[in-house]
């Protein structure tokens, strides 16, 4: 019994510390960004590697995740003789929450990881003790570069996954439900708002920056080796999942 | 003498090491400041003191090895000189600036003096090894790329690797990994070099030949030199002075000639390797 009360005070201990960590960690990139002219190429390097090799899957989540949406309530819509309804459930189901939430998961486990293991890599063969004894802030020149291209990307992608997954709404609403292609498209537009749009897209931005900082940071607290760095690709993917519900709730609250 | 007592040779006393040394150093008095001081350094790391009270100065321009077993706190020393760890106690001055107890400019003033060569390299693997020697300057001094190259290659050719520049660490063996390293610890002609395991995971010709290369480095830039070793032989060969470390403290201090000719059954155990000693009934 004492053991485990020892072993949940280290678990709580640990959590508030790598917490404390990561809103620092934040907070210093926040403050290098004036700096990003120097560090453009990096970024956009960056932006270009996580916004190209997350195309692929991102395509895949959001088809499936409209024609779902569209298939579970056509056939609830079915029942009262509603399927034309389907175009305003499908584009703002996905603009407001499929597109931003789903998007940011695959980027959590696609990208997130990467950067995580990447780091945490640089960090168990010193590369990060190296930039700082060269006096090169790891800030500034991994974390920084990375924060700006993830938010940036997520909202790129999600902007692509919104259109996917309303295309593959509109797909098995016209061949499931008989629900006219051009009919579908014009109640989506007419249910659709500015707030909603970018709702969604703040959502995506947001979700990024906290992938991309919980990322960074587990990186940048990996010990122990290999094995260290593989336990901190598995928290930063963990962890990103939790916050982006946690803040998909918050925000959906507040804009909406 | 305390075991932990600064040791600084007397004026005087310029005694030639044996081993046959490029430039034979005159050590300076006590008054004449340090390159490096360690003072009362103490660090526990997960509840086990690494460093217990260790003082030591380094004068300038010589080249001093410090010694000891694996987990004898070593490396641990070098970081604290870097300011990558921070003492429990005491302090490291570097060139007369305390560097555990500073502000973030005083910092990197400090580290601006020192190059740093890691054990394992630590090169960035992304990019290659002109880019690796060149990230210093790029990031830190606004000169033209021109200059840049000519530095870069500069360096690359002192440590005998020009023809490599293109390649990408990956590609290059673990002795060259090291001297590309040591190219980028130099290439903003610091005073002072540390260097951690230089010799650790080399066959005995590369070996030599990164032994010869920290020669090199003290002859034509006239740098202060740190080595952390348990390789005697390169220890015997660099060295102007010698500290041994023994469970996080300081055993002794002395010239090449002065370990050899030491009496305490730690020393000799350690130097000429043998399995039967005290060093190995007793936990390090």
């Amino acid at each position: 019994m004492v053991a485990a009360i020892v072993k949940a005070q280290r678990w709580f201990e640990n959590s508030c510390a790598g917490a404390g960590y990561t809103l620092d960690l934040f907070l210093r990139a926040a403050g290098q960004i004036p700096l990003l002219g120097r560090k453009r190429r990096e970024m956009i390097q960056q932006l270009a590697l996580t916004t190209l090799g997350s195309l692929p899957v991102v395509f895949i989540t959001a088809l499936f995740t409209g024609m779902i949406v569209s298939l579970q309530t056509g056939q609830v819509l079915r029942d009262f003789g509603q399927e034309s309804s389907l175009g305003y459930i499908v584009t703002i189901g996905m603009c407001r929450e499929m597109g931003p939430v789903f998007t940011c998961l695959s980027l959590a486990g696609l990208v997130g990881s990467t950067y995580a293991a990447e780091i945490g890599t640089m960090k168990v063969s010193e590369e990060v003790d190296a930039l700082e004894v060269m006096s090169i802030d790891p800030v500034y020149y991994l974390v920084m570069p990375r924060l700006i291209a993830l938010s940036l990307a997520a909202v790129a992608l999600t902007t692509y996954a919104n259109v996917i997954g309303i295309a593959g709404g509109a797909l098995v609403a016209r061949s499931n439900f008989d629900v006219d292609l051009e009919i579908f498209l014009k109640n989506g537009r007419d249910a659709l708002k500015l707030k909603d749009i970018y709702g969604g897209l703040l959502k995506s931005f947001l979700f990024g920056t906290t992938i991309s900082i919980v990322a960074c940071a587990q990186g940048l607290r990996a010990d122990g080796g290999p094995a260290g760095v593989g336990r901190a690709t598995l928290r930063s993917v963990v962890i990103s999942f939790m916050l982006i519900l946690v803040f998909d709730y918050l925000l959906t609250w507040m804009i909406w | 003498m305390p075991i932990n007592a600064i040791v600084t040779p007397v004026e005087g006393t310029n005694e030639t090491p044996s081993v046959a040394h490029p430039t034979p150093i005159s050590y300076r008095p006590m008054m004449a400041p340090a390159a490096i001081e360690l003072c009362d350094l103490t660090k526990t790391l997960s509840g086990r003191t690494v460093l217990d009270g260790v003082s030591l100065a380094i004068q300038k321009g010589e080249t001093m090895s410090i010694m000891g077993g694996s987990g004898a706190g070593k490396s641990v020393t070098l970081k604290h000189i870097v300011g990558l760890m921070k003492p429990d106690r005491g302090c490291v001055k570097v060139d007369g600036v305390d560097v555990t107890n500073t502000n973030h400019g005083s910092l990197e003033t400090a580290r601006r003096k020192i190059g740093f060569c890691f054990q394992g390299s630590a090169l960035l693997n992304s990019l290659s090894v002109f880019e690796n020697v060149a990230l210093p300057l790029r990031e830190h001094e606004r000169i033209a790329e021109d200059e840049v190259r000519r530095r870069v290659e500069e360096k690359l050719v002192l440590v005998g690797l020009s023809e490599a520049s293109q390649k990408l660490p990956s590609e290059i063996s673990g002795g060259m990994k090291k001297r590309v390293g040591l190219a980028r610890a130099i290439i903003r002609n610091p005073a002072i070099i540390l260097y951690d395991e230089p010799t650790a995971g080399l066959d005995p010709v590369m070996g030599r030949t990164i032994n010869d290369l920290i020669l090199d480095m003290q002859k034509k830039l006239g740098v202060t030199s740190v080595l952390v070793t348990h390789d005697m032989s390169s220890a015997f060969r660099v060295s102007n002075r010698m500290a041994m470390l023994l469970k996080g403290k300081i055993l002794k201090v002395g010239t090449p000639d002065e370990f050899r000719a030491s009496e305490d059954p730690f020393i000799k155990q350690f130097i000429y390797g043998e399995s039967e000693g005290p060093l190995t009934r007793t936990p390090a």
